[in-house]
């Protein structure tokens, strides 16, 4: 898994390719509540069109950057979402929870 | 001989049985680095097995999420202890017609699991944790629990499903 981080006026992308689950989510959590929590940003949007695959782990630390967001009164914006994981997050019933956009422009604009 | 092999009760075997062949075994230590091995080598036999991509998927999904509790949980993080996924075909007549479906066990050496005690967290509570039971329970169609011997036994089962066209299952024409 690679995250790398783009700023957008004054939202922070993160891009995150690979696969997400036990062995690396950490990072992710790391990655996200570290944009959140530490530097203050507001308007944070996760780009996964290049995760193939993310695990109840990695949802895990999606849902952590979500309370950390509306804690802080700050956004999360998810898109580029593929089946796997629409189908874990709905499983978890945690696919209404998120804002979750197709594509970045979507996202931007929502954001 | 493996340390499962070596815990394994003698009257437990592994032969064909009636409506169940063998396919496949995967030995692997709990290192969480190993989970995409164990994905990597399900995903092409789905696929021959004549699976449909939704139903792959919820196969992949389950295994992945039972070998991770059994690195969390019953092996509490140490990355060196042994599992063993067995897989094989099935058989099942429904409603007179024959239903061909996927088993997969799997075998690990940690302490006796209390059912009673499984930490699934109620999904309507927002926070992380707790949700692999939950991904494994929602994507196949069985999930059983059994101690054997001095293994813990996890059974998990996927049915193809009769009113998805496209699915027909792990045919034995196609199996390897």
């Amino acid at each position: 898994m690679k995250i790398s981080f783009r700023r957008v006026e004054q939202t922070t992308i993160l891009d995150v390719t690979g696969n997400i689950d036990m062995s690396n989510s950490p990072e992710m959590r790391k990655a996200l509540l570290g944009e959140i929590r530490e530097k203050g940003v507001t308007r944070v949007i996760l780009n996964l069109s290049g995760v193939a695959y993310i695990d109840s782990s990695g949802v895990a630390s999606l849902v952590e950057g979500l309370k950390a967001s509306r804690d802080l009164g700050s956004r999360l914006v998810l898109f580029g979402l593929n089946d796997s994981a629409r189908e874990v997050l709905k499983i978890s019933r945690l696919l209404k929870l998120f804002e979750v956009y197709d594509n970045e422009t979507q996202a931007i604009q929502a954001a | 001989m493996n340390p499962i092999a070596a815990k394994r009760p003698r009257e437990l075997k592994h032969s064909p049985q009636p409506g169940r062949a063998f396919l496949l075994k995967l030995e692997l230590r709990s290192h969480p680095t190993l989970l995409c091995v164990v994905r990597g080598a399900l995903e092409p036999l789905m696929e021959v097995l004549g699976f449909s991509d939704e139903s792959n998927r919820a196969i992949i999904r389950a295994v992945d999420e039972a070998v991770s509790n059994i690195m969390r949980h019953a092996y509490h993080g140490r990355m060196d202890q042994p599992i063993e996924i067995y897989c094989n075909r099935l058989r099942r007549r429904a409603g007179g017609k024959i239903e061909r479906g996927i088993e997969f066990l799997l075998y690990d050496c940690g302490p006796a699991v209390d059912t009673t005690k499984i930490p699934a967290r109620p999904l309507d509570e927002i926070r992380p944790g707790g949700l692999g039971l939950h991904i494994i329970r929602g994507s196949i169609d069985t999930v059983e629990y059994k101690r054997e011997g001095r293994l813990n036994c996890l059974r998990l089962v996927k049915y193809a499903r009769a009113s998805n066209p496209g699915e027909c299952g792990p045919a034995e024409e196609k199996t390897p």
